[in-house]
């Protein structure tokens, strides 16, 4: 490659235009500028100094907290997002971090090696496939009990009064891999119900979306979730959900870093006022 | 003037990969590294003894067809509406041609999600045009495989118009003024001089909306959601698959990556022979 044709000297006068010109390869006419070796150089030093600073590890702060990260089914929102409070509060350098999704997706995350502390199921089911998998440290302990209902939006616009009329309207439930999915595929077998659901959601609160953004008529979503939008929704009691109660397990991950404060969690949840914190919420407790 | 410089030409060393620079080398083979080892990572793990019967069961065939199908219209949509406005931004100079070239490129940044929920505000049972069609002819389109239509239109169509656009640009205009001193009425001439020539560039681009919208997911599973046969297309079922079945997702992972390389690759050797896309 023929180098860049630079004169010897630049076209304007000044020693810092001729400086620049050697280095930045400002030749004339200046309108052609080639960069050098050195400037491409100190380009690809600078890209490479930034790209491993973003590299670099950020899980503890400057100020050498610890972060526990806890994945819990989306019912588990509100419940767990007060418990973080208290657990802040009783633990002052140790920093929660949350994170909700359907419990299928999170026990596949954990089976995948996802780096995380403390794991939450709206399930056993779901628990199980990671227990199986050798990714929980111990026995899972149940801590909390839902069952579900029906809620539509809060004028609801196809007047359902009970879950026969649902046949005609468009409901959106889970899928049935996720947890509440199973639970309500198991409430429309015990009451006979043939349903063809409008669409199946990820996630419990994506079902509680559709419903109070008006999308479907109706959900199938559990009595946490309920009571969690308040008056955004209108409550139908489902006949034998007494029967269909969803145990949520929680369990330490195995191979966290952090298991000492992960038992902490669990033992917090456990504890009565974490109890008294999901019995706020909606949840059954089990002491 | 012209001799010297076609001598030096003559002169000049033939390229060869030992001269290529390694500071070319080097970025380029790490491109290659990031657009490949992930496909291979995939054939490395398919768990190739289940194949069949993954890709026989009836999730697969029924999201593999509705995929087929809602693309296949998706892109025959595109093509009807794309390409005369391809036309307007190439040949007719009118005020505010930048802005609306802009415009046609919003869904090519915008995250699918966010098309998703924007379609969703819009044709929604409770959307701003969506509300007043359903209280006067209680049609939803929301759930329904016409919204999968909807929303693979909305993020394939950009492709379509910009490559359209692109090729019709390149075409000489002389042959339509040709065309028309030789008496050819404007319709004529726009399907018998201009289209044929931009030929190879709508097909590019038609095909470049088939594959985008094939692969679409987040503005599919927002706005028309998840359901089996209805709008559960192959990345949607592939999503579902996951969560409960990592081998098995990685079985219509690869079948979805089969159909689209297969497409692209049958595609190119027959029509776009000799054109770059």
């Amino acid at each position: 490659m023929s180098p860049a044709i630079r004169p010897s000297h630049s076209a304007g006068g000044s020693r810092l235009r001729r400086l620049a010109a050697r280095v930045g390869g400002l030749g004339y006419p200046q309108w052609r500028w080639r960069p050098t070796r050195t400037v491409v150089a100190a380009a690809a030093a600078g890209t490479l100094a930034l790209a491993l600073t973003a590299c670099g590890g950020d899980d503890d702060s400057s100020s050498g907290s610890t972060t526990l990260t806890v994945l819990a089914a989306s019912s588990l929102t509100n419940a767990f997002n007060e418990l973080e409070g208290t657990y802040e509060d009783q633990h002052s350098d140790v920093d929660v971090k949350l994170s909700y999704d359907s419990s299928s997706i999170l026990a596949e995350q954990v089976t995948s090696g996802a780096p995380a502390d403390v794991l939450a199921t709206a399930d056993p089911i779901t628990m199980k496939t990671v227990t199986d998998a050798g990714d929980t440290d111990g026995q899972p302990t149940i801590f909390a009990r839902n069952t579900m209902v029906i809620v539509t939006p809060s004028d609801n616009p196809a007047g359902i009064q009970n879950i026969g009329d649902l046949t005609d309207a468009s409901v959106a439930v889970c899928v049935p891999e996720a947890p509440c999915g199973n639970a309500t595929k198991q409430l429309l077998q015990l009451n006979n119900i043939d349903l063809k659901p409008a669409t199946e959601e990820d996630n419990v609160s994506s079902v509680l979306t559709k419903v109070t953004s008006g999308e479907v008529d109706a959900g199938f979503v559990y009595v946490t979730d309920a009571q969690a939008a308040g008056s955004d929704v209108q409550t139908i009691q489902i006949p034998h959900s007494a029967e269909v109660v969803n145990d949520y397990p929680i369990a330490v991950i195995a191979d966290s870093d952090h298991s000492g404060e992960a038992q902490d969690w669990i033992d917090l949840v456990m504890s009565q006022e974490g109890q008294d914190t999901l019995a706020k919420f909606g949840f059954q407790t089990v002491s | 003037m012209s001799r010297t410089l076609e001598r030096s030409a003559a002169q000049a060393p033939p390229a060869a990969v030992g001269r290529v620079p390694l500071l070319i080398l080097i970025p380029a083979f790490g491109a290659l590294a990031v657009l490949l080892l992930p496909l291979i990572g995939l054939f490395v793990r398919a768990p190739w003894s289940d194949l069949v019967e993954h890709l026989t069961s009836t999730g697969v065939t029924t999201a593999l067809r509705l995929s087929l199908t809602t693309a296949t219209i998706s892109m025959v949509v595109c093509l009807i509406l794309g390409t005369p406005l391809a036309w307007l931004l190439a040949r007719v100079d009118f005020r505010g041609r930048q802005f609306v070239r802009a415009l046609v490129t919003v869904p090519l940044v915008l995250p699918p999600v966010v098309g998703g929920i924007a379609l969703l505000t819009t044709f929604g049972r409770a959307g701003v045009l969506g509300k007043p069609i359903y209280e006067a002819f209680g049609y939803q389109v929301t759930f329904t495989t016409t919204a999968v239509v909807i929303a693979q239109t909305f993020v394939a169509l950009p492709f379509l118009v910009l490559a359209v656009e692109g090729a019709l640009r390149s075409t000489d205009r002389r042959y339509d003024e040709v065309a028309a001193s030789l008496g050819a009425s404007r319709w004529w001439t726009f399907v018998r001089v201009t289209l044929p020539l931009a030929g190879p560039g709508i097909i590019s681009g038609a095909v470049l909306a088939w594959a985008r919208a094939l692969g679409e997911f987040g503005a599919t599973i927002t706005f028309a959601g998840n359901f089996e046969g209805t709008t559960r297309t192959m990345p949607l079922e592939v999503y579902n698959t996951y969560q409960t079945d990592a081998s098995g997702a990685i079985v219509v992972s690869l079948l979805l990556l089969a159909v689209s390389v297969g497409v692209l690759a049958a595609l190119r050797e027959r029509w776009i022979s000799g054109v770059s896309a």
